[in-house]
């Protein structure tokens, strides 16, 4: 799809209110439901049993259909294995005329959605009705489910009561029970008059022939009782080995899917069981593959097959939450809806779903199956980039990057150019190809003089035993030279020595996020060598985007490129790495530096960066250093949540980065403080940016900047 | 364990009651019947599918004069047209509230899901402590549809506001027998 079309459909999204409105309420709900519901479980050790079981069952996928089409038939079952779903249609059509089916009661199975199989049965003349209310809503209004679980999430009950009074050709309120109600009387005509019921399935049992489904309506139950032929549409990755494989699977799946212990009703059916009116009936189960087995066979990609589809990942999700699932999302929502895209669908259809992605993370922690979903996305970047290349300027502009001198000079016109329009150190609009970059946020002035300029004019501590290379990363180097300083100071008052390898450059990120492997590859060995110094016990970075890079990604990116020496010297490196305030938190409990609290010292808020809290789990350090040096730290509402930065995120899709950033703001005023810490300075850039284009006092200060003044070099010593 | 399950249950929104003997259970039951104005007219009707536990307890045909529209032939039709349905479970889970059963019958499945009150009575003594434990007692060759129901059902598709009672029961009454009747 053109990018424009993307655009259109996300302004779209942004403008039906309902979307923000009903999926921001449904959150706040969300996290408290799910927090209480895991109450006494212990998450990490059902983790550990799900990633266990599910991944032994994505990696022997045709050994265990093989085995459940034995258990099933021999439980009187007729099962059709295929792994085309267009054969999965038409064993469908011919059972239905060699029936005489005429109407069909459904109820879920994604399967069936990814197959689009009821256009195909209404093109058989076959009338369908999806029995999951939130499914009949949408089958009504003529669209498809915006999540997977609730899906028709989007909707308003006044928009409900339109598509319901259309339906029954009567005036209704938009009143929920009342709705309600229309839907069970409706529905039960349907399920009493449908030939035939066709469900999916959320567990299939290999050894048993088993397959578990779970409803709150109770659909599923009617469905499977009530037409005389039952058929379930089921996919490969739903198998696993044993019975006793559904206990963990459904301990995870309501917990997290709505906060509920079990859903309402749990059916388990192996081989037909009579029909209602005591006879025997036929039970058809199409168990389908559809490019599972490629994906399992993807070393990178296998793990997705673990997922349960209970969409807690797409409950965190702050894009999400914006866009909903009909722009962030294919037949399967959010990011893990880019990733299955990819593998049953097709690459290309992944393309714009993945790029909405801002790599946040907030679906890492909460995933029970532990995709690592940004990750995947990355790889479905770094592949669709090999397939199709990046523009001439995307190239240009991501190599610009790599030479500091060039970059900086090139910011440096740029803000020049804006001089009247730079006051008290913010720029509130840039020139030419960055203009984008000022449309929601004002950008710091870029510095006269560059961090490593200034730093060859402090004195380093001669007599010390330890060294600390310090990674600038751009922004401190040309936007916040001061919190380079402010870092220097501290690591000096403990007697550590810094040093500024000069030939270091960008971190790689931006190139890597944006699927560009080959430029982070040349980023990561010029990283390399310029960081490799033995003397050096510590590389320090106060950007956690870099700390990162610097950390888990530099070896990563240099293994998917080929190049296993370079990686491995990466590895060494990787060691070293430290952010800024989990070092500073060391060398103080170490006992190498003391923090003294000041009196008197304002309130202030701390905001946690994606990169900092999820992947390097400093969220205690940072607050630690705060309380120390005398700040009371008054707690923003979702403190974690992404400030809508994202890096070139934020010039790629503004629309969606602005309304994350008000958000934030709206958290940090509802504080009442003046001071917003953090320890990124890309979200220095973003928060600090959009505070001052609302006109609001408050402002921005890394960590760093904050404790440098009150740090002694430790009394004990 | 049973004070677990009763407060998992309530939490869902079931009813529940614990009975001493089948015959205080019966009376309960009864009371169910009496309380949501079983009658004649369709859709006022009760299905009784009968079971280990109160079956030998029931004089079908003075309960058909108290109750006229009490049928214990279940049968789609008779479910269709009833207020209240009355089934047998085998389990129950505590740290969930579930009843469980084995519906391979299906009159089982009609008597429990079309009526708006369910009524399902259990052997106290069937308390299992979770669903792992009941995944290791059942055999699926033998049970073929094994079922489980906690609460009553309910949706929360529009605009995320819990609602009882789309498809299946709007009210759940769950009696709990002690004694040894009825374990099979
Ligand atoms: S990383 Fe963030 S934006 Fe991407 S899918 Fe996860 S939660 Fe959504
Ligand atoms: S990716 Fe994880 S969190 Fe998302 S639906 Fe699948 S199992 Fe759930």
């Amino acid at each position: 799809m053109p990018v424009t079309e993307l655009k259109d459909r996300i302004s779209g999204a942004l403008q039906d209110g309902t979307m923000g409105g009903a999926l921001g309420r449904f959150n706040d709900a969300y996290l408290i439901s799910r927090a209480k519901a895991y109450e006494g479980i212990d998450f990490e050790a059902l983790r550990d049993q799900l990633v266990g079981l599910k991944g032994r069952a994505a990696a022997h996928l045709d050994e265990l259909a093989e085995q459940f089409e034995e258990a099933a038939t021999q439980a009187g079952a007729k099962v059709f294995r295929t792994a085309d779903i267009a054969e999965a249609k038409a064993y469908l059509a011919r059972l239905c005329k060699e029936n005489g089916v005429q109407r069909i009661a459904k109820s879920k199975s994604m399967m069936t959605e990814e197959m689009h199989l009821n256009a195909f049965l209404a093109e058989q003349g076959i009338e369908v009705a999806e029995t999951d209310l939130g499914e009949w809503i949408v089958q009504l209004a003529g669209q498809r489910p915006s999540h997977m679980v609730m899906p028709a999430i989007h909707l308003s009950k006044e928009q409900v009561a339109g598509i319901f009074s259309r339906e029954v050709k009567a005036e209704l309120a938009p009143d929920i029970p009342e709705l309600v109600a229309v839907a069970r009387r409706e529905l039960r005509q349907k399920f009493l008059a449908a030939d035939m019921g066709i469900t999916g399935a959320n567990v299939a049992v290999a050894e048993t022939g088993t397959l578990v489904v779970v409803t709150n309506e109770g659909n599923a139950r009617l469905v499977s009782t009530l037409p005389r032929i039952q058929v379930a549409v089921v996919g490969v990755e739903k198998l696993v080995e044993r019975l006793a494989d559904v206990g963990p699977i459904l301990k995870a799946l309501p917990r997290s899917a709505t906060g509920q212990l079990l859903t309402s009703y749990v059916s388990m059916f192996t081989g037909p069981a009579p029909g209602a009116d005591g006879q025997p009936k036929e039970l058809h189960i199409i168990l389908v593959d559809n490019r599972r087995s490629h994906m399992a066979a993807d070393p990178r990609f296998a793990q997705a097959l673990r997922c349960i589809r209970c969409a807690s990942c797409v409950n965190v999700c702050p894009v999400y939450r914006l866009l909903g699932g009909h722009v962030f999302g294919g037949v399967y929502t959010g990011g893990i809806g880019a990733i299955l895209a990819a593998w049953f669908d097709a690459m290309k259809a992944s393309k714009d779903i993945q790029s909405l992605c801002i790599q946040c993370g907030a679906c890492i922690p909460v995933c029970p199956t532990r995709i690592d979903i940004p990750d995947l996305i990355v790889e479905l970047r770094r592949r669709l980039a090999a397939e199709e290349g990046h523009s001439f300027l995307q190239r240009a502009a991501l190599k610009v990057v790599n030479d500091r001198r060039v970059f900086h000079g090139l910011l440096r016109a740029a803000s020049k150019a804006q001089k009247p329009f730079a006051k008290k150190g913010m720029i509130r609009h840039l020139p030419f190809f960055l203009s984008g970059m000022t449309e929601h946020r004002s950008l710091p002035a870029i510095a006269d003089v560059p961090f490593r300029d200034r730093f060859r004019e402090i004195a380093q501590p001669a007599k010390t035993t330890e060294k600390a290379a310090f990674y600038a990363g751009c922004l401190i180097d040309f936007a916040y030279p001061d919190v380079g300083e402010a870092v220097v100071k501290v690591l000096n008052t403990a007697a550590v020595q810094v040093t500024f390898p000069e030939a270091q450059t960008c971190c790689g990120a931006p190139a890597r996020y944006s699927g560009a492997f080959d430029v982070a590859a040349q980023n990561a060995r010029d990283n390399v060598k310029a960081l490799e110094d033995p003397e050096v016990r510590w590389v320090v970075s106060a950007c956690p985007t870099c700390t990162v890079a610097l950390r888990h990604e530099l070896a990563a990116t240099l293994r998917s490129e080929g190049q296993e020496d370079w990686a491995e010297r990466a590895d060494k490196l990787a060691h070293k790495v430290r952010d800024f305030s989990s070092l500073v938190k060391e060398l103080v409990d170490a006992g190498r530096l003391s923090v003294e609290a000041a009196e008197g010292l304002p309130a202030v808020t701390y905001h946690d960066s994606c990169h900092l809290k999820r992947k390097l789990q400093a969220h205690e350090p940072p607050r630690a250093l705060l309380g120390a040096a005398g700040f009371e730290i008054k707690e923003m509402r979702d403190s974690d949540v992404c400030c809508g930065m994202g890096g070139s995120y934020s010039l790629k899709f503004p629309e969606i980065s602005a309304p994350i950033l008000a958000r934030k703001l709206e958290n940090v005023k509802a504080t009442g403080v003046g001071t917003v810490a953090m320890d990124c300075p890309g979200c220095m850039l973003q928060i600090g940016g959009g505070l001052d284009l609302a006109g609001s006092p408050a402002k921005v200060r890394h960590v760093a900047e904050l404790i440098a003044d009150k740090v002694r070099p430790s009394a004990g010593k | 364990m049973f004070e677990t399950f009763r407060i998992k249950a309530q939490a869902v929104g079931a009813e529940v009651h614990r009975a001493a003997t089948g015959a205080a259970a019966l009376d309960l039951v009864l009371a169910v019947l009496g309380r949501e104005g079983v009658g004649e007219a369709p859709g006022e009707r009760a299905v009784w599918c009968e079971g280990p536990i109160l079956g030998p307890l029931v004089d079908r045909e003075a309960l058909v004069r108290r109750f006229p529209g009490l049928s214990f032939d279940v049968t789609r039709e008779q479910s269709a047209g009833s207020r209240v349905g009355i089934t047998e479970f085998d389990w129950a889970l505590a740290a969930t509230g579930t009843v469980a059963q084995d519906a391979t019958d299906p009159r089982k499945r009609l008597a429990s899901m079309l009526p708006e009150t369910h009524v399902a009575v259990f052997p106290a003594a069937r308390m299992l402590p979770d669903l792992d434990a009941l995944l290791e007692r059942i055999d699926p060759t033998k049970s073929r549809y094994i079922a489980c129901v906690t609460g009553p059902s309910r949706t929360a598709d529009i605009e995320r506001v819990l609602t009882i009672g789309v498809h299946g029961p709007k009210k759940l009454v769950l009696i709990a027998v002690d004694g040894e009747m009825g374990v099979a």
